[in-house]
């Protein structure tokens, strides 16, 4: 029976593993050893990712994709940040309404605002620019919950000696009580770039410009426009070095990845 | 000044709700009445968009392939899952292993999952038909035969998430209190008892849970059946936000466009406010 378990959950595990374990090594053999089931490359060549770059301009995508991940993320913690040690540790009027308007906009289909927010992006002349990637990211409902709730689990008596020492509010939140809530962080920064990294809609909704666009939407547009010439290898090459940055992040931090999706999913 | 602290750490947020949320709502009910390609002025066409919905084949169409997804995906998650769950929910060694390997598919991008199920469901070359080869099983057509592709891809996007509900799930199955199963051995239940009395109560929240972020995954698709197939055959795999893309950008009927995700957004919250209901009434 024991045996059993094990035997159904290692075939699941490889059924899991052994497609990405191909596509590397198909992406790694020549178009007619593609077709072969092995582990191993199949007349080993890289000329499927010099095709690559040969034909679009991935690296000037990746650097892109960069940009935008690190800046978004960035802003996502600061402001959800400041917003979310509001909602939880001072009192104002209208804090229940603005936490209302949060649940609001989570519960929002997202179908309904698509339209609409492409046409601010081209009256605000931000088409083919980073601000249309960036800006409509940078306030996240979720992340603002999760530090609304990291912030109000912590003592008020460290929030209390701060002010007494004649800290601002935003040293407070910044340098005080951060600090305090690094597995939150580190749960919001993996949730927002990873998010933001896998995106394809919104960039193929506001970016035309080869210069501007994001990996996954270049990957896209490459192996649906005909320019990979129904080469497999070279299509299969460009899904590999976009799986490929955030994969090795997940290698080191896999616990973590695995914490953060659960505890976004929870949150419903 | 002191008064005035906690609006100006919150004002980032009202900024961003009127004009990511409230605005776009409101433009896209006024949009609803508008036929529009953004470049000449709007012109108002009262219930036109309405009326042309309600007829559009492919407004239908969309919607039952959604459901036609729905159908394979949310069974084949909960019980994949589940299974996967239980085995996992014993004292079993390599549990960061497993749990890893489930994981993978759910951090990746769509866009490359596709591309990497585009070469697994190839007719000639697929290796699932290789597979079926060689069990003398007859091909399959998976992605282009019109009866078939929907369900390909419902597969495919079970392979992609499971491993996030596998961890969900594992979440609910440790809340069961392990007297409850000890009691039960006392009265001699079996396993299917124990599984059906006393696991299956218990974790309803949490397969409620799974129901709803796949119903909405499903109105949600979009770059799967994009690479795929586009659409095809046939519009079989045409999903609800591809069509808001095609009448948006490829035909620029703006207003259309946006009484599509109007009507979207709202079968998408009825939906999901009918199971909510139901849940209620079982527990």
């Amino acid at each position: 029976m024991k045996l059993l378990r094990y035997a159904l959950l290692l075939l699941a595990a490889l059924s899991f593993i052994y497609p990405f374990v191909w596509m590397i090594s198909a992406s790694l053999s020549s178009e007619q050893g593609i077709g072969s089931l092995t582990l191993l490359p199949v007349g080993l060549t890289i000329s499927n990712y010099t095709t690559v770059f040969e034909r679009i301009p991935l690296g000037r995508a990746f650097l892109n994709s960069l940009f935008v991940a690190l800046v978004t993320t960035g802003l996502v913690l600061v402001l959800g940040a400041m917003v979310g040690y509001a909602l939880a540790r001072l009192r104002f009027r209208g804090r229940d309404l603005i936490f209302y308007l949060i649940i609001f906009t989570m519960t929002l289909p997202f179908q309904i605002t698509l339209i609409p927010n492409y046409i601010t992006m081209v009256k605000l002349g931000w088409v083919d620019t980073y601000f249309a990637l960036i800006v409509p990211f940078v306030m996240n409902s979720l992340a603002v919950l999760l530090f609304r709730q990291a912030f109000a689990g912590l003592p008020q008596a460290l929030i209390d000696a701060a002010r007494i020492d004649g800290c601002s509010e935003l040293r407070i939140i910044f340098q005080i009580l951060l600090p305090n809530i690094v597995p939150t962080v580190l749960t919001i920064t993996i949730l927002t770039f990873m998010g933001l990294w896998n995106e394809a809609l919104w960039p193929l909704i506001v970016i035309r410009d080869e210069s501007t666009m994001t990996m996954p939407q270049m990957v896209t547009l490459f192996s649906v426009g005909g320019r990979a010439d129904a080469q497999l290898g070279v299509k299969i090459a460009a899904a590999v070095m976009l799986a490929l940055p955030i994969l090795i992040v997940y290698l080191f931090f896999q616990k973590h990845f695995i914490r953060s999706m659960a505890s976004s999913g929870l949150k419903d | 000044m002191k008064k005035q602290i906690p609006y100006w750490l919150v004002s980032p947020y009202l900024l961003y709700f009127a004009v990511f949320v409230a605005f776009p709502v409101a433009f896209s009910v006024v949009l609803t009445f508008h036929s529009w390609n953004i470049i000449s002025p709007m012109t108002f066409v009262g219930l036109d968009n309405y009326r042309r919905l309600f007829s559009d084949r492919l407004f239908w169409q969309a919607i039952y392939n959604t459901l036609r997804f729905l159908l394979v995906h949310i069974p084949l998650q909960i019980v994949v899952a589940l299974a996967l769950a239980e085995f996992l929910n014993q004292k079993i060694r390599g549990q960061a292993f497993f749990r890893g390997a489930f994981f993978l598919p759910v951090i990746v991008s769509g866009v490359v999952v596709t591309i990497l199920w585009q070469q697994l469901l190839g007719f000639n070359a697929g290796i699932l038909n290789r597979g079926l080869t060689a069990l003398s099983l007859p091909r399959v057509a998976w992605l282009e035969e019109p009866g078939i592709a929907m369900y390909a891809i419902a597969l495919m996007a079970t392979w992609k998430n499971v491993g996030l509900y596998v961890i969900l799930f594992l979440v609910g199955l440790q809340t069961v209190p392990v007297q409850y199963y000890e009691a039960a051995d006392m009265e001699g239940a079996t396993a299917w008892q124990k599984f059906r009395y006393i696991t299956l109560p218990m974790i309803n929240p949490t397969i409620f849970m799974v129901v709803v972020l796949s119903t909405i995954g499903g109105f949600s698709l979009f770059i799967e059946p994009y690479i795929m197939t586009e659409g095809g055959p046939l519009n079989s795999t045409l999903s609800a936000v591809m069509y808001i893309y095609k009448q948006a950008f490829q035909y620029y009927h703006m207003g259309y466009s946006a009484t599509l995700g109007f009507f979207f957004a709202l079968l998408i919250l009825g939906v999901v406010a009918i199971q909510k209901r139901y849940v209620e009434q079982e527990n």
